[in-house]
């Protein structure tokens, strides 16, 4: 019933709608303002172009405190010190277009209200002028030749070889969570294969490595604070992209080709409640590359230790190993197993090969 | 003078023959397997028309969840069927939806439904010439593209749902049906669909090149080209040159999808087994894929640009300023669009020198593109402006492309893309500088050539109203998608309340789902104006706009062959508007200088 009501009002409304469409039709033939030329009536050019004046005016005052109303929410918290270079950089440049953007529309919908067509006017003839178009792309090619410098600066900076003392912590990306690692003691991460992951050993380490004896992994990423921390990303099914907004931080993880980012925080978990006043607030990993079903909800906890709390955090872990003691023994037979399927894959490629 | 020649043959031959088949054409050859580039421009616009609103459903069925996360939507599942369970939609359907969106908008839409329609319908017009070079050619393209869609289309209804790994879709997601539903038989078809889809642009391409190489009209140089059949020529070029590498791309995805090989995959562990795949790299991939996948962006804005030039010179009753200066930046453009593709893979862990290259690159392209909003700008000053609805979106599109150009700028930046790739910022920039402007561009066409189309007129006021709803809910919608890009929410997220970072903006979230249906009702006031002024709008005249170009000389219907005597002459370029001394405030290009001595220029005393 209610649905035939609904359809039925939307029916009248459609019909009522039509009919002020034919009025509005038959009237413009009444007046003849039909026999004019398309665009040439006083008032249809009228309200146009003073609705476009309205348009620059009230879209920009509308821009403008939706700007300013949004500025806090907008204005992710910085943790890292590369994220204060980008985020200068990034307003520098706001800044700059903002200033383009105000002049060029200003000037768009002004003209287009202040020369709207008068019946009594005549377009001013003004096909070139080289020296006004030499003007307008020096001053746009030096602004770029500005941008371009300073974000080369940055960029060099931000992408350059991590320090020989960085924390190395592996992190890992698989449908649909995220995986970490640390070296352990001896600051080393372990082999890890591809071949070898099962439902335990998700990583695919190969405990034949010494390295791998100390590695364990967290369900949350600690990182210490004012330390470089170097991220070895990698994914083991799909691509997926480690991001860390208030780090700045974004580095895609591909399988088959690991990645890295390094960066420095400079602003522990506890010191971040306190400057932003939410003491639920929590730093997290997403990830930004579309990866499936999962891919809104790969998130991970992130906490950033003063340096001495991420030392005692780091030696209260466990070694993996340790968690998972028949893994070792499973492993060794387990590499002749390996073997024995590296072999068999190379009589596939043989049988192949003859066959072609 | 090999060219002109030509033309003349054609014409002779051309006159001739249309007069044999005149009695001879039935339904068929008239309507459905035409080779006149008039019908066919129809046929692509009404299949763009189609698709555009399937592509705006999509988008507002995610924009709903996105809008309402916790609403639920049982009175959807009449359409969606199983996709939407206790009230909820899917994820992956969310994905499959995100997709076929991106993937419809871009390929279907702007770029079979924009340049084809308007490559067919304006270059044979606008140069003088009787069809296109090969009118077979240009029929198959389009029954071509028709098989695309029906693949595209019929993927919608399969049991897996579409494609669903992005309109990108990188492998290995788009290559493992065991990653996502959407990468079994959606992804098949996808690759079919798009397989042929490149066919049809190759044919497409090619002819409309040759046509502009080869039968312009007596007198018509390349430089008394209007601006449209510039940008149309450089957009076919752009296609032919792109979409063979997407076409490549496609090919080794589908190898490696049936086939066992690796080419873009390795080190693969999915669904409880390691793959055998090994040594590929999906950033290859990507590297085949933007490719293509930049200079389709401009194919996609390019025939806009044209467009747009061209309603604002005749709207303004000025000529276009800096016309060469137009021609230069639109080839500047072309030429840069070749080299900048890897700006959208700064973040893939490419080598960080590359990434100052491209960043260096693409940054100049904001040169041209700068030149061409100030040429713009000051065609519009001092002008006599007729707010013609065609000259409403032109504006419109200008205002756009500016908003949306500029944060082009600091995408472009390596250094700050690392924050924003993949984040809002990105869906608000291409939206509003390669959506909505495009689709802009697109609306100023159907205003402006409608006439020419239909031989009737649209109507003005529903136009205006189409305007203004539409240009409004596009500001509302992207507009405050900036700030939650600033804000760092990541892209084709089917929700953001997991996460502690991204709970803020939900208002606005709901407020921009809002614009959005509002944006896309007003376009049903575009469907009744089209399709009532088909059937019952105003008659036009010949010339209605006092347009300069070409197509503006032939019958208010042109019939097959165009111009019902000879070809016509060209004697001056097409923007001489408002020239000082002329009675009338438009001189059209067929008008010879020997007419026009009160109002010739010192310099073309001589061609008197």
């Amino acid at each position: 019933m209610i649905a035939f009501a609904i359809g039925l009002s939307i029916f009248l409304l459609l019909v009522i709608l039509f009919l002020l469409f034919r009025i509005g039709t038959l009237a413009s033939i009444f007046r003849g303002s039909s026999e004019r030329a398309a665009g040439t009536t006083k008032t249809s050019n009228r309200v146009n172009s003073t609705l476009m004046l309205l348009f620059l005016i009230l879209g920009g005052a509308a821009f403008i405190w939706s700007f300013s109303a949004s500025w806090d929410d907008m204005n992710q918290p910085i943790a890292s010190v590369h994220g204060e270079w980008t985020d200068s950089l990034f307003w520098t440049t706001m800044i700059i277009i903002g200033i383009v953007f105000v002049i060029t529309q200003v000037l768009l919908f002004f003209y287009a209200y202040r020369y709207q067509h008068r019946d009594d006017k005549r377009a001013y003839y003004y096909p070139h002028n080289n020296k006004l178009e030499i003007v307008w792309t020096m001053i746009p090619a030096i602004v770029m030749a500005l941008l371009v410098f300073g974000g080369w600066k940055t960029w060099t900076k931000i992408t350059s070889a991590s320090p020989e003392n960085a924390e190395v912590i592996e992190v890992m990306g698989k449908q649909f969570n995220w995986m970490i690692r640390y070296p352990g003691a001896d600051g080393k991460l372990g082999v890890a294969k591809y071949t070898l992951i099962d439902a335990v050993n998700e990583f695919g380490i190969d405990f034949s490595d010494k390295n791998s004896m100390d590695d364990f992994t967290a369900l949350e990423l600690h990182v210490p604070k004012g330390k470089p921390v170097l991220f070895k990303i990698r994914a083991r099914d799909v691509i997926h992209s480690v991001f860390m907004p208030q780090f700045r931080l974004k580095m895609d993880a591909v399988p088959g080709m690991p990645t890295k980012f390094w960066f420095v925080p400079t602003k522990t978990t506890e010191e971040m409640r306190t400057e932003t006043g939410n003491p639920d607030f929590i730093y997290e990993l997403a990830c930004t590359e579309v990866c499936g079903r999962g891919h809104f909800a790969m998130r991970m906890v992130v906490v950033v230790d003063e340096p001495e709390d991420y030392e005692k955090w780091k030696a209260e872990q466990k070694p993996f190993v340790e968690q998972n003691p028949d893994l070792l023994a499973k492993f060794s037979d387990g590499a002749k197993k390996q073997l024995a399927l590296e072999k068999r894959a190379e009589g596939k490629a043989e049988e192949v090969k003859t066959a072609l | 003078m090999a060219s002109t020649d030509l033309s003349i043959n054609t014409d002779v031959h051309h006159a001739h023959e249309e007069h044999e088949e005149h009695h001879h054409q039935n339904f068929f050859e008239k309507y459905i397997f035409s080779q006149d580039h008039k019908v066919i421009a129809k046929q692509f616009l009404f299949m763009g028309i189609m698709w555009a609103f399937i592509g705006g459903f999509l988008s507002i069925l995610f924009r709903m969840q996105l809008g309402w996360p916790e609403a639920t939507y049982t009175f959807l599942e009449p359409i969606l069927g199983g996709w939407v369970t206790n009230g909820k939609i899917d994820p992956e359907f969310y994905l499959a939806m995100v997709t076929m969106h991106g993937t419809i908008m871009i390929f279907f839409v702007l770029t079979a439904g924009l340049s084809g329609t308007f490559a067919n319908f304006l270059i044979p017009l606008q140069i003088g010439a009787r069809d296109m070079a090969s009118g077979f050619m240009n029929m198959l393209s389009f029954w071509i593209f028709f098989l695309a869609s029906i693949i595209m289309l019929s993927s919608l209804f399969i049991e897996t749902g579409p494609a669903a790994g992005g309109w990108t879709v990188y492998p290995p997601l788009s290559a493992l049906p065991q990653a996502i539903k959407g990468s079994g038989t959606g992804m098949t078809l996808w690759l079919i669909s798009m397989a042929l889809f490149i066919v049809s642009q190759l044919l497409a391409g090619i002819n409309y090149i040759t046509t502009v190489i080869n039968l312009r009209t007596r007198g018509m140089s390349m430089t008394k080209l209007p601006l449209t059949i510039w940008a149309l020529l450089l957009t076919a070029i752009l296609g032919v040159l792109s979409f063979p590498v997407l076409f490549s791309a496609a090919l080794l995805l589908i190898f490696d999808r049936s086939f066992g090989t690796s080419f873009f995959l390795s080190d693969i562990y999915i669904a409880g087994e390691a793959l055998a795949h090994s040594g590929g790299t999906p950033i290859l991939f990507q590297h085949l894929f933007w490719f293509l996948g930049h200079p389709e962006v401009y194919i996609v804005i390019l025939p806009a640009f044209g467009i747009v030039s061209e309603v604002i010179a005749t709207n303004s009753r000025k000529p276009i300023f800096g016309y060469r200066a137009m021609i230069g930046s639109l080839l500047g453009i072309s030429v840069l669009s070749f080299v900048v593709w890897a700006h959208h893979m700064f973040v893939t862990g490419m080598n960080p020198f590359l990434g100052s290259v491209f960043m260096f690159l693409t940054l100049i392209i904001a040169v041209p593109s700068a030149v061409k909003v100030f040429n713009w700008l000051a065609t519009l000053w001092r002008g006599n402006i007729r707010f013609t609805t065609a000259m409403l979106f032109a504006v419109g599109f200008v205002s756009l492309f500016i908003s949306g150009g500029l944060t082009g700028i600091i995408l472009g930046n390596s250094a700050l893309d690392i924050q924003l790739h993949d984040t809002y910022f990105v869906v608000a920039h291409f939206h509003l500088v390669m959506g909505a402007a495009a689709f802009f561009g697109m609306f100023t066409g159907v205003y402006h050539w409608f006439p020419k189309m239909f031989g009737r007129m649209m109507d003005e006021k529903l136009g205006a109203v189409h305007f203004w709803m539409t240009f409004i809910a596009v500001y509302l919608v992207f507009m405050p998608m900036h700030y939650i890009g600033i804000a760092g929410f990541p892209r084709r997220y089917y929700a953001w309340t997991g996460f502690e970072s991204f709970n803020t903006f939900t208002d606005l979230n709901t407020f921009i789902s809002l614009a959005a249906i509002i944006g896309f009702s007003a376009q049903f006031i575009f469907l009744f104006n089209f399709i009532y002024s088909i059937l019952r709008g105003r008659r036009a005249t010949e010339n209605p706009w006092h347009s300069n170009t070409l197509e503006w000389t032939t019958p208010v219907l042109p019939g097959h062959g165009n111009w019902p005597g000879p070809l016509p002459t060209v004697y001056r370029w097409p923007y001489d508007y408002s020239k000082p001394g002329a009675p009338e405030d438009y001189i059209p290009q067929t008008v010879p200088f020997s007419q026009t001595q009160s109002s010739n220029m010192p310099q073309e005393r001589d061609l008197e």
